[in-house]
This record gives structure tokens, sequence and C-alpha cells, in this order.
């Protein structure tokens, strides 16, 4: 796959119908893979990459990067289609700008999950049948694929490309997993245990705010918790409470527009499953509004900018909470 | 810092009973930027206002915090006081520590206390208010009637009068509404006919009023002064300036098997019809769901005997779009199906009628012509039973809380009309209570009682049952006598409760009105202001308020009109200043808030911007109208930067208050 999408991206850069590439870089080592933008054929030689371990969502980017001259060739796995859809829907990229190639996605692997076994010095990782050879300093390590499999890729909402100019290898079809298994675990629990959950959980954060910035969702010009002039930039620093506050403020933020692509969850250091808050959103709007998936195309009116004669009463919230 | 001025309201007990007022004076006398404080019985008096403008003058005020009633209650009454001391009205805040506070506490510190918190996040709002200018806006002078009853009917012709013009929606064939239905109307017992007929006429050669028959409101957009709607008119299938109302055309149809539901199907109709006589417009009407010729393609007969070429069966709905200024709702009601009453047997056996359909049952133009005869087998019913309360005052499921407040008089209306017509007919009725409070109307039910005999029962019917012989068992208690009574009647009359038109809730939803848990529209004010919704600009009329009878309902229709008309008066309404911006250094460009703008105030467009390193950027920004603009607030949640921010109660200001709460 990888020279496929390779020698693809050098054909459009060379007869000129792109005039860059977004993809991925290889590191220092061979799991630290990064978001990169690629303008020569050399540097796409040198260093792109794409395989089990590229599980960045690089839509993102192209808000910036479809702002500049130039056409951007992109890559785009099935989930950060739904992405790209939402951002062009918000306006934040410029469509006219983008070459979209879908290629296939996940599952990808995280590597922390091979760290946590206790194989370190990881020199190479290869899948031979569903069966991780993991070759390290200190000789060669084994473990099921599936065990290092990315939280982002366990409940995989689709293998379908939603929006593309061209595609690399067959689409998909919308996958139908149990995405909202444990959101309906935390729903079952009593408040007070809920509560000890997401304080346990949110007391680990470190305000890196690594899920922000990766967040396709969180494209503001300036962001409401760095902005001085609204008086709430500061409010989640005031104490340790307030601080757990920050990630529930941004899930409401981000309501009716994540579409849960799981790069909150994915890079942050401290391992919060802060995808679960989103799904929780996005969990009620499909059961108050009917099914909706943001960023599934770029005209849709979403539930919580809509309105409707079907619309749930606002006396549902009362109803929920004494439930 | 802004140089604030408190006052405290007594609202003579309503507040100081339980909130100890001289020690929120006090408490708020210490805080930041506060330079007067004090406490007075009552503030919104006019002495009242006094003190607080010659503190406004005398210590040189820049804010002003009312601790008081509710803002919707005094506001706008301090805001002009302080605009009479020179000070911009906008920077008065009301601190509610009637509704929110006195009336709901019972213990005083508790309620001092939280008098002081709600007193503070005033404080802390007029902090960072601005002084305001409000515009103005025009007023279109037509106004909208949704609903073509009696209610509707006479709002239109009380609008028309005055010289404005006014159009009707209506959503059936023909206006009239339930009134057409009526026989004869209590306690004068005048033919129901008589009084509504001409005054359809009157409506239709009125030539300030417009009526759009077989018509919906689609879509409300717009504002007080200013709303735009969109009128469905449904396709008949005959051009209602062609047809002439000669009738030719239902005599010919061939389909005569459709239910008439202006004789609530106790008689059929064609598929081509005029829904009765008096119809006004006079049109014919085709119903597709039978018309022949609409569902195979073959007879087209009606076409071909109309002499006018009024028959178009291609006809397709209409949409039409009209302005307004006011519009008032008078949507009406409807008695509630009785499906769930099996204990009634109002399924099962023909001769258990509601009260609507014995009004049918003896109407000169109903399906016996006015002579009362038993809907199974048309014999003369020589012992009937009514049946009071069937829905009405009922703590189940099945039925309505309220009391439907018509169904006494029109029963004793009934009552005395069959003993009147038919003396040889005995009549029971049995009640909860009979509420009888109007003028004439207790003296209407005792005439029933005394002078025709009419056997009023205090008790319910517990169970009705067809016999194979044709009577029906009537099994009920006489509470007063405490026996059980068992009575072979002829038929039974059910007074089914009364409940809004099922169109009427998502018409609230269109014209963002308040309805309460029953759908009935809710009142600005349930006393002072009982014809005005809360959204301004929107009247009610009618049932659709509450239960009403005829003369309740006129007396309703006219005072809506005069609120429309005082509002049609006017060439301009002050406008709200407290509108939104958008601060377009930190809009994104992403359409949120002109998605939620009920208004359709924001737009969209593509602006330079000098940005660092002298380039320039275009970025995609959002510009607020602030004419159209009403400060509803929907843009400024909905934006995910907080770019949008309502002038009046900024995010900042909110934020403020919140924090002067959780301090």
């Amino acid at each position: 796959m990888q020279e496929a999408i390779i020698k693809r991206a050098k054909e459009l850069l060379a007869d000129g119908s792109v005039n860059r590439v977004i993809g991925w870089k290889k590191g220092e080592f061979v799991y630290d893979i990064t978001p990169a933008v690629f303008e020569t054929a050399e540097e796409i030689d040198a260093d792109f990459v794409y395989n089990e371990l590229t599980s960045a969502n690089v839509s993102k980017y192209l808000v910036k990067e479809t702002k500049k001259d130039g056409k951007v060739l992109v890559f785009l796995k099935p989930c950060d289609t739904y992405s790209f859809n939402q951002l062009t829907k918000e306006h934040r990229i410029n469509r006219e700008n983008v070459y979209v190639i879908g290629i296939p996605g996940g599952p990808k692997l995280d590597v922390e999950k091979i760290k946590a076994k206790g194989i370190t010095g990881i020199l190479n990782i290869t899948n031979d049948n569903g069966t991780l050879k993991i070759e390290t300093l200190y000789g060669e390590e084994t473990m099921p694929f599936a065990d290092a499999v990315s939280t982002k890729c366990e409940n995989c909402k689709s293998k379908k490309h939603v929006v593309f100019d061209e595609l690399i290898g067959e689409d998909g079809d919308i996958t139908d997993t149990n995405r909202f298994e444990m959101v309906e675990k935390l729903e079952n629990m009593t408040s007070q245990e809920r509560f000890d959950f997401w304080r346990d959980q949110l007391s680990k954060c470190i305000r890196c705010n690594a899920c922000r910035n990766i967040c396709p969702a969180c494209t503001c010009e300036k962001c409401v918790f760095d902005n001085p002039d609204l008086g709430t930039d500061n409010k989640a620093a005031a104490d340790s409470f307030e601080e757990n506050m920050f990630h529930i403020i941004r899930a409401f933020h981000v309501a009716g527009r994540c579409t849960d692509c799981g790069e909150c969850s994915r890079v942050c250091p401290q391992n919060i499953p802060l995808h679960l808050l989103n799904r929780k959103f996005i969990k009620d709007i499909n059961s108050l509004y009917g099914e909706y998936q943001a960023g599934e195309d770029t005209t849709s009116r979403a539930p919580l900018t809509d309105y409707t004669f079907d619309d749930c009463e606002a006396s549902i919230v009362h109803e929920r909470g004494a439930e | 810092m802004q140089r604030i001025g408190v006052f405290v309201c007594h609202c003579g007990t309503n507040i100081a009973a339980t909130v100890d007022v001289k020690a929120v004076a006090e408490a708020l006398g210490h805080e930041a930027g506060v330079v007067i404080s004090q406490d007075y019985q009552y503030m919104c008096s006019e002495s009242g206002q006094n003190l607080v403008k010659d503190a406004i003058k005398e210590h040189n005020l820049s804010g002003v915090v009312i601790c008081s009633c509710s803002p919707r209650m005094h506001e706008n009454t301090f805001r002009k006081a302080a605009a009479a001391a020179g000070l911009n009205p906008y920077m008065v805040e009301i601190a509610n520590i009637r509704e929110q506070c006195s009336w709901i506490h019972k213990d005083i510190a508790t309620a001092t206390e939280k008098a002081v918190i709600l007193g503070r996040a005033a404080i802390a709002k007029v902090h960072l208010n601005a002084p305001l200018t409000a515009g103005e806006s025009p007023v279109v002078k037509r106004a909208l009637v949704i609903g073509g009853g009696i209610a509707g009917i006479q709002t239109a012709l009380d609008i028309a009068e005055a010289g404005f013009d006014v159009d009707i929606v209506e959503k059936s064939p023909t206006i009239g509404g339930k009134m057409a239905q009526i026989d004869k109307t209590f306690p004068t017992l005048d033919c129901a006919a008589c009084i509504l007929t001409p005054k359809m006429v009157e409506a239709s050669q009125n030539e300030k009023i417009h009526i759009h028959s077989y018509s919906e409101v689609s879509d409300v957009k717009g504002f007080v002064g200013n709303f735009s709607v969109t009128i469905k008119k449904k396709a008949r299938f005959v051009d209602e300036l062609k047809c002439t109302g000669c009738g030719l055309c239902t005599e010919k149809c061939p389909m005569k098997k459709v239910p008439n539901d202006f004789n609530l199907g106790l008689d059929n109709k064609t598929a081509i019809y005029i829904p009765f006589a008096q119809a006004v417009p006079k049109v014919a009407t085709i119903d597709p769901e039978y018309c022949i010729m609409k569902k195979t393609g073959k007879c087209g007969l009606c076409s071909k005997v109309c002499s006018a070429g009024a028959i178009d069966y291609n006809q397709e709905d209409k949409f039409v779009e009209e302005k307004y200024g006011a519009i008032v709702v008078a949507t009406g009601f409807n008695p509630i199906k009785l499906d769930k009453y099996d204990e009634f047997a109002y399924n099962q056996c023909a001769d258990v009628v509601t009260s609507l359909e014995l009004e049918r049952l003896m109407n000169a133009a109903g399906p016996n012509g006015g002579t009362l005869l038993r809907p199974s087998d048309k014999t003369h019913p020589h012992k009937i039973v009514f049946v009071q309360c069937v829905g009405s005052r009922c703590d189940d499921s099945k039925g309505k809380p309220y009391c439907s407040k018509i169904c006494c008089m029109y029963t004793a209306k009934h009552a005395m009309l069959i003993r009147e017509k038919y003396p040889d007919t005995e009549v029971y009725v049995f009640y909860i209570d009979v509420r009888t409070p109007g003028k004439n109307f207790d003296e209407f039910y005792r005439r029933a009682v005394e002078q025709y005999n009419v056997h009023y029962i205090k008790g319910m019917v517990g169970k009705v049952t067809p016999k194979a012989d044709g009577k029906i068992d009537v099994q009920a208690s006489d509470l007063l006598s405490n026996e059980q009574l068992h009575i072979d009647a002829d038929m039974v009359v059910l007074a089914a409760a009364i409940e809004p038109d099922k169109t009427a809730r998502p018409l609230a939803t269109m014209l963002t009105t308040q309805m309460d848990t029953n759908d009935f529209f809710t009142e600005a004010h349930p006393k002072l202001r009982p014809v005005e919704s809360a959204t301004a600009g929107i009247f009610l009329s009618g049932a659709c308020q509450g239960p009403k009878d005829i003369p309740e309902t006129v007396a309703q229709a006219s005072a809506a009109a005069a609120k429309a008309i005082g509002l049609l008066c006017k060439n301009s309404i002050t406008c709200n200043p407290c509108v939104a911006h958008a601060d377009e250094l930190m809009c994104n460009g992403c359409s949120s808030c002109e998605k939620v703008c009920p208004y359709g105030a924001i737009t969209y467009q593509d602006k330079e911007f000098r940005m660092p390193n002298r380039t320039i950027a275009v970025r995609r920004v959002a510009s607020v109208n602030p004419a159209v603009c009403q400060g509803c607030g929907a843009c400024t949640v909905a934006c995910p930067s907080g770019a949008m921010d309502l002038n009046g109660f900024s995010n900042k200001q909110i934020m403020a208050e919140v924090d002067a709460i959780c301090k």
C-alpha cells in the first residue's frame, strides 16, 4: 500500500496537479510517526510512510494548508474523511484547494499497548497473519495483533470513505460496532460512581492541551481557553475541580460536530478515555434527535443547530435527570 | 468604577415577610461600587420611583440595581424612571427577589441570604453594563388571523373595522368552525346559524378581509411588526375564483359514500362537496381520497356538468408568502376522542353519541332534518341519559385534568330542547357538579330542572351496556340517595371533554409562543394580559387559550383584535437594543450562528484582514443586521469560539453574575 501511495503522490506532484502532499513521516523510531507536509519527490522518497502505525488523522492540517497558495494532496483513511467533511461543512477547509485520495484505514496499532507488555527497545514491528513480530534490542518478541490495536480502532464506525476524488484500494462499508458499550456502562452507574469515575480519570489531566490541539473539531481562530477577553480563559485553572471541567466544556463545544475519530484519547499522554465524553453526546443526540453522524455529508443540518417539529421538548432533560 | 445605587423593595409583605429587606440593603451597601443602598415599601409606586430618580441625581449614579419582583413585571417601569432622571435605561438591572426568592422560601434566614446573593449578581452585571440606544423598526399594517371559527371571524371583523387589512387562514374548506355545527345557543336558545352566518357573510364581503380557506400556516419568520408567513393553500381541485357554488357537481358526483365530517360521520356526502349550505367561501372541494377521477383517472362527471369550468383535477398545493404586523391565534378546540372509554360503549353502540353529534342530530340541516331519531334504527328515543364530565376533571391518563366549562350549560340546553320538542321523552343527567357561573346561566339550568322536569342525578355512570333488544342499560350511582340505578335508555349522550385543536402545538412551535401541559396557549399574564401571548405581536383569541363558551370567546376575540389594532396603529415600534454582534477577529466562519438564527439576521461575507508580517488574509466572517436581530441569543450559545456576543447580556456579564453567585 505504501508503494502505491508514494507512486501516486509523486505522479501528482510531477504533473503539477498538486503542490504539496500531506501524509505521514518517519520518526527517530519505527513507531514515532508524525503527520507532515511534503513538497518534493525527494522528501517523499526519504520519509513518507504508511503502515499499521500511521494512525494520525491528518484532515485538520488542511485548515491551514488550504488557505495557502496552490493545491494540496491529502491521503485520508475512511475515518479521516468524516473529519474532512465536517471541516468542509464548517467552511474551515477550502475544498477547491484539496485533492483527496481515499486509502484503506486501520486497524492501527498503539505502541503503548506493546510497551505495556514489557516489550522495550523496539526496532521493528511486522504483522505476520495476526501475530506481531517485534524486533527489539534484546531479541524478537511476539504478541497477538489484536492485543495491540489502538483504542480508536477497536470500535471502528466506518470503512467507507464519505468523500474522495480518487481511491487507492477498495472502499468499505459503514461498520456496525458496539461503540456505545462503555457509555452504557457509565450510564448505568449511580451518579456518585460516575462522578468518582470521571474525577479519577480527569484528575490525571496535566492540561497539555494535546486533545484540543489534535481535535479536528477544535479549529477556532482563538480558543475560548486562550482568550483573555472572554473571562473564561483562566476559569479552568482556578482549582482542580474546574480544571477537570476543561474536558467537559470541550465536549460541549464539539457536541454535534465531533465525528468520533478518537484522536483525543489517542494522543492523551495520561490515557484518559476522553472519547467517552464525546460518545455520550453522540449517543444522546442519536436517541433524542434520530441517528446522526457528523461529517457524513457536507449539507445536512446538525441536530443541535437545527430545528424540527419532532425535536424533543426541553423537559426531556428534567425527565432524564429523574431517572 | 460605576457608581451604583441599590434599591430594595418590600413589595408590601410579598418580599418583606420572608426577606429581611433592611439586612439586604445593608449587606449590598458594602459591595464595591455601591454608593447608596436603600429599602422602601413599594419601589414601583410614584414615591418609590422618585426615590430612585432623586438618588440618581443626588449621587450621580451611573448604574442602578432594583431588588424587587420579576423584570417581566417592572423592568420597564424602572428603566423609564432612570431615563427620566437622565440615566441610560439600560444601566438598570433587576434582581428578582420576589418570584425567585421570597415566594419560594419559608425560612427568613435562607431567603435573606439568597436575596443578598441575587443582589450581588445584579451588581456584578451592572459593573459591566454599557449604555444602549434603541432603534426603531416599521410595522406592517396587516394582520393574520389563524383559524376561521367565531373567534377568528370576530377578531378579523374588528381589525377590518379599524381599517386594517386582515387575512384569515382556515384549514377546512369553509369558515364558521364549531359554531356552524351547533344547533341552538345557551342561555337564550337562539339559533347558532342565524347569528353566525351573517358574520361569515360579513367577513367574506368586507374588502379588508381576505379568507384563505382550506389553507394552513406552514412557516413563520420574523418578529413583532414584521412577520413573514408562508401559507399553504391546499389543492381543492376546484378553481376558487371560477366556482359559483351552484352545487350541481355535488348532485351529479357518483361517489356518494364519503363520511360527512361536517355531520361528524353521521351521514354521507359526495366526493366533491360543499360542507354546508351557508359555507363561506361557497366553493366546492374535491376529496382526493374518494374521488373516482383522482383515484382511477376515469369519471370526470363534475368537470362535465360544471358550466363555469372550475374543476381542475391537476391543481397542486400552492404556497403564498405574506407579511404581517400582528398575528392572532384562534385555532379553537375539538371534543376528545372517546376510544379509551369502553365503559360508555361509545364504539360499540351507535346510539351512544357525543354532545356535538347530538347537535347535528337535532339540527334542521343535520342528517335527520332536525327530527331527533336514534342513529341505529331511526326510531324516536323515549329515554335519554346524559353523562357529564366524560374526560373532564379526570385525574387519570385517559382524560383531561381541567373542567371543560361549556358542558354543564350545553347539556342543560340539550335536555331542555328535547323536553320542549318531545315531552314524552324522559331525560336524565348524571353530573359531578353543575357549574353555571355566567350571566343568566343558573336561571337557565334551574329552568331545565324546575320547568322542564329534567332528572338531574348527582353521581357518575359506571357502565353502559347495549342490550339485544336495542335498549341501553345504564348503570349508575345516585350519590345523594346512595342508590345503585339501572336505567333502560334509548340513547346515551356523552359530554366529551374539549381539547385544543391538534394543529395548535406545531403552530405554537412556529410562532415561538408558550403552551401549557394541556396544549392551551399561555397568556402573557393570567390576569393582566389575558389576550396576549408572551411573544410580542402574537395574540390569543377564543378556546385556543382555554375552554370558553361563545359569549366569552367573542369577548376575547374582540379584546385580541383591540390589542392587535393597538399595534397596527403604530408606524414603528421601538427595537430592542440588546442585539448580537460578531467579533470578526475571532469568527471561524462556521455558519453555526446563521443556522440557528430564527430571524435571518446573520449573513456571511469574505473579508480582507491585515495579518502579521504585512500579509492580507481573506476570511469568512459573520455579520449581524441589528435591525432584524431580536436579541434571542441563540447565536451566542451556538458560536463555538465565543465570537458572537449579545449587547446587555454579554458572555462576560453573565460570567460575572455566575461568579458573584458562586463566590
